[in-house]
């Protein structure tokens, strides 16, 4: 009984069946979720539909899930894939093109699968002039409390946003206080309390809070927007509070305060990815099309100053042209004003697809070349 | 019908199509001819006063023709020599589309007082069958110009609204506003407003020059000076600077000596720079006084000034006038239109051979197909010359690729199987293909300028061809599924043999489509790696060819399975035409993503309509054997 069963279920994971309708399944998924990408923006569609095992539709308050989403279907293919490959396994050069289409696959579904978990973006937007160690996360934010009181460098203390969202009290050596995190929205509005009068009281009693309003506002998962969190946290020595600041990326003024003789400065800012060596931009150029506002092209000169005083070199990043350096590609993504803004990315497995979709290529011409053999050496025997 | 009739056939399609390059269109001098090859810069781009005046006719009025008030006809040459210099008179004709009711309404109009009203009786039966237009489409600008304000203030409101949101109302107030400015700047390319005397105006100014910026100088000192002439100078210079900002045409080229060789200009830009170099720009009064000899009927005089321009222009910057002088013939060829009559003759033929005449018809149906593509590969390549670019640059290159690339497969079809259907099939999806080209082509000029990130002749000429050559060998594969299905469940014509081969010639296209739909995808994934950084994105083009290479898949691997058979093959291969037309017109309405080119409402009717249709031929295709009058025995 127990054979049969398992027999069957065999037959079913290495049928051609299971491969129909797991194609037609991510057809479907891929279509929904490419409609829903005018609602929801980009980067959610991903997590909703492809970085999840069930595409999850709310009816009333409950989320239900109605639809398997990418994790399943793309896990489901490898095994039907892998199964059906071993079960079915022959040596032979007339399924040389089909096995090597597929193991091809196989290594794209993986690779994507591994760069949709490692794959890290940041920013760094650049003056001409400056220079920068460090490039800043897209979307999550970090308290930094600063120790200002050497002018020769600042000490400082990073505390990831999902601290804050969970209220989780952090207490430091390097800070003579603990930081205990109140309120917090994941996005919000800040006005001058003087624009504002009907303003709910602030629980903020430092800083720039008492002056400012907060209005909370929903998550907006658009690609052109972005999400102004805001936290109260309160600061508590050993002996009494120092009060509650208000914290937001959106305040342009620095927060400053003395304790225990030092200065001090705290500050939410977009997280700081540091890296070993800075770059520093010589020129920005952007041409536009005579006549037009189209852009011709926008490109960044900037120089590499490596952290062990080897000699600096400079280089060109332009459209389809990006910089590959210590593991992290630097595009050129925008501009604003005559600061670039360079798009950075980490990803390990970025060969990935190009050795897969090479095997992939190869694979697939080997199949019909030997089909297409095939069909004239038909015809021309009769 | 006889051996040689084929032959024949082909010869005459061949010198028809080739006419066009020697006939004089009716009514248009040479002296009008040599002024539509004079070179401008607009949108970007080095380009002939008759592809300006040709593309701007497609996006006001949707074709090139223009009636005059009193009936008559003329080439789109003369009315940009009238916009730009008779302004009155180009004002009272119809050049401009309205078709939004709303809008009509906003400028005084209705259906009942746009009526056409038919005086013959098989005028009239046409206008009930809509063969005949029933109502005005056209405005002049005349009529529009008392509610400028009124569509102004729409305009503002409008504008703010994101392109795919908009309302169908908005989106034709936008429309319009933008072919009235576009008009404007046109009939501001080189006079002012109320520029009628301009030219005495030039010519005195050059005259005075030195006296009056004398008194300017001594004006600004503080000294002694004639105030008269003083102002006169001060009045130039405003009405420069206003002519400078109210047109984007830039039709005077850099000076002799001139470090910088790009820097063409506007009139009024280079009309500022008179007091300083102490002479009027001689670019600037030539324009003039062709205006002025326009204006006054001065035919000879004209054409005199015109040619001594050209000739100026033509040894300064020989290179850019001779790619001009090659887009305006081009132009007057226009190689598409011609295609897509042959197209259309090729599918009657190759459809006559199904029932008589086989061998003769099939053939001459053959080589028109073969003429038709030749001349599509001309057409092609001149654009890729002109532009220097890969064939595939926007939407409307996109559509005569599709076209080019099906009909090159269906000439290979045709040669292994020799049964008129890759005829047939190259018929239709070469006149349905220049039949979409000619209505992107209402959106503007269609050899415009890349943005920045997509300015890689490399990643152009290999993505963007193989991907397009994938969406056009899947289209092909539902077509002839499309023959298979009419053939078989309406005529007699479609005996076991054919059945046959047809199964086999979609199965082979399919695999062709898998391979070029899945390699086109994939360079699509390493371009997008090497601009941002990311191999896959799932933005909506992507995704849209991603479903495409999964559908061919997807019937590969059904036909493999068993799960389909011959009748079932072709309804799958009809649904891939769905995927495709979704994936090439369907991800850009959705107005988002790194792809969206723009959303186009009518193109939105027409993807609906078109996906019906399919639909309704997979439901017929689902019928039983037994009604197939093919199968029946």
């Amino acid at each position: 009984m127990m054979k049969e069963l398992l027999s069957q279920l065999r037959s079913v994971v290495v049928s051609l069946r299971l491969t129909v309708l797991l194609l037609a399944l991510s057809i479907v998924l891929v279509f929904w979720a490419t409609l829903d990408q005018v609602h929801l923006g980009v980067w959610a569609v991903q997590q909703k539909f492809f970085h999840s095992l069930f595409v999850f539709v709310a009816v009333g308050q409950i989320q239900v899930p109605v639809f398997p989403g990418g994790y399943l279907i793309g896990g489901l293919l490898l095994v039907n894939l892998i199964s059906a490959h071993v079960y079915r396994f022959k040596l032979g050069w007339s399924k040389a093109g089909i096995w090597l289409a597929h193991i091809g696959l196989i290594m794209l579904l993986l690779g994507e699968l591994v760069s949709g978990l490692v794959q890290q973006d940041f920013q760094m937007r650049l003056d001409e002039g400056e220079t920068k160690n460090y490039s800043e996360s897209l979307r999550r934010f970090e308290l930094a409390v600063i120790d200002e009181t050497d002018p020769a460098f600042d000490e400082v203390v990073a505390i990831p946003e999902s601290y804050l969202s969970r209220g989780t009290v952090v207490q430091s050596p390097k800070l003579p206080f603990r930081v205990v995190p109140g309120t917090y929205y994941a996005n919000a509005a800040l006005q001058m309390r003087s624009q504002a009068p009907g303003a709910p009281a602030t629980p903020a009693t430092r800083g720039m809070g008492p002056q400012v309003a907060v209005t909370p506002l929903e998550v907006t998962y658009a690609e052109n927007e972005r999400n102004t969190p805001v936290s109260f946290v309160e600061l508590a020595g050993p002996d009494a509070s120092l009060g509650t600041w208000m914290v937001s990326p959106d305040i342009g003024m620095p927060q400053r305060f003395e304790y225990a003789g030092h200065k001090w400065r705290i500050a939410m800012r977009p997280e700081r990815h540091y890296q070993p060596f800075s770059l520093t931009l010589v020129k920005f150029t952007h041409d536009i099309y005579p006549g037009t506002d189209i852009p011709k092209n926008f490109s960044s000169k900037v120089r590499i100053n490596l952290a062990d005083g080897g000699s600096p070199q400079e280089v060109l990043i332009y459209m389809n042209n990006p910089l590959r350096f210590a593991g992290l590609t630097y595009y050129q993504a925008s501009y604003d004003n005559n600061s670039t803004i360079l798009q950075v990315v980490r990803n390990p497995s970025w060969l990935v697809p190009y050795i897969a979709c090479a095997a992939i290529t190869l694979g697939l011409v080997i199949q019909f070349m030997i089909h297409l053999v095939a069909f004239a050496t038909r015809r021309r025997s009769p | 019908m006889t051996r040689s009739t084929p032959v024949i056939v082909v010869a005459v399609a061949a010198l028809c199509a080739l006419s066009g390059l020697y006939q004089k269109p009716r009514g248009e001098s040479e002296a009008v001819r040599a002024f539509g090859r004079l070179p401008v810069l607009a949108e970007g781009r080095m380009k002939p006063l008759d592809s300006l005046a040709r593309s701007t006719l497609l996006v006001i009025q949707a074709r090139q023709r223009v009636v005059r008030p009193d009936g008559t006809e003329i080439t789109p040459d003369q009315w940009l020599l009238d916009a730009m210099f008779y302004p009155e008179k180009a004002d009272t004709y119809r050049t401009f589309v309205v078709d939004n009711t709303d809008l009509l309404l906003l400028i005084g109009k209705n259906d009942e007082s746009l009526a056409i009203h038919y005086k013959s009786t098989a005028e009239q039966l046409g206008a009930i069958l809509d063969l005949l237009p029933t109502r005005q489409r056209r405005m002049s600008f005349s009529e529009i110009e008392p509610f400028i304000p009124a569509i102004e203030a729409q305009y503002k409101l409008a504008e703010p609204v994101e392109a795919a949101a908009r309302t169908q109302f908005q989106s034709a107030v936008v429309q319009l506003y933008g072919n009235l400015s576009r008009y404007i700047r046109l009939r501001h390319a080189i006079l002012p407003e109320k520029g009628e005397d301009f030219l005495s105006e030039l010519l005195q100014l050059e005259e005075t020059l030195p006296a009056a910026v004398e008194a300017v100088r001594a004006k600004e000192a503080g000294k002694p000076h004639d105030e008269a002439k003083a102002g006169a100078v001060i009045a130039a210079g405003q009405k420069f600077i206003s002519m400078s900002e109210s047109t984007d045409i830039l039709a005077i080229p850099p000076e002799e000596g001139d470090p910088q060789h790009g820097s063409w200009r506007n009139a009024g830009q280079a009309l500022l720079e008179t007091f300083g170099q102490g002479f009027v720009n001689p670019s600037v009064l030539a324009y003039t006084g062709m205006g002025y000899a326009w204006r006054h009927g001065e035919e000879e005089k004209f054409g005199h000034i015109v040619q001594m321009y050209g000739s100026s222009i033509g040894k300064r910057f020989p290179a850019e006038v001779r790619k001009v002088r090659i887009e305006t013939l081009f132009n007057a060829a226009e190689p598409f239109y011609a295609c897509m009559i042959i197209y259309l003759a090729a599918f009657l033929f190759a459809a006559l051979s199904w029932l008589r005449w086989q061998e003769p018809a099939r053939l001459s149906a053959w080589g028109l197909v073969a003429l038709a593509w030749v001349l599509a590969t001309v057409g092609i390549a001149t654009r890729m010359w002109l532009e220097g670019r890969p064939p595939v640059t926007n939407l409307y290159s996109s559509a005569l690729f599709i076209g080019w690339g099906s009909v090159a497969l269906c000439l290979v079809l045709e040669w292994a199987f020799k049964n008129a259907i890759g005829s047939a099939a190259a018929g239709v999806i070469g006149f349905a293909t220049l039949m979409i080209a000619h209505h992107l082509a209402l959106a503007g000029d269609t050899l415009e300028m890349m943005r920045a990130v997509l300015d890689s002749n490399f990643w152009l000429g290999t993505h963007v061809v193989v991907v397009t050559t994938g969406y056009a060998s899947t289209f092909l594969a539902g077509m002839l599924a499309v023959i298979y299905v009419l053939r078989g469940v309406f005529t007699r014509t479609l005996d076991k043999g054919t059945a046959d081969s047809l199964a086999r010639m979609v199965y082979g296209i399919v695999c062709f489509a898998t391979l070029f739909s899945f390699v086109g995808t994939t360079l699509g994934g390493i371009w997008a790696d090497q601009s941002w950084g990311r191999f896959w994105g799932w933005d909506p083009k992507e995704n849209g060819a991603l479903i495409i290479v999964i559908w061919n898949a997807l019937i590969l691997h059904a036909r493999w399975a068993g799960l389909v058979r011959q009748r079932g093959l072709m309804c799958l291969a009809i649904f891939g035409n769905i995927v495709t037309s979704w994936s090439w017109f369907g991800t850009n309405m959705l107005g988002i993503g790194l792809h969206s080119y723009g959303f186009t409402q009518a193109a939105f009717w027409w993807l609906t309509a078109f996906i019906a249709s399919q639909l309704a031929l997979i439901g017929i295709a689902c019928l039983p054997p037994g009604r197939w009058r093919s199968f029946r025995a």
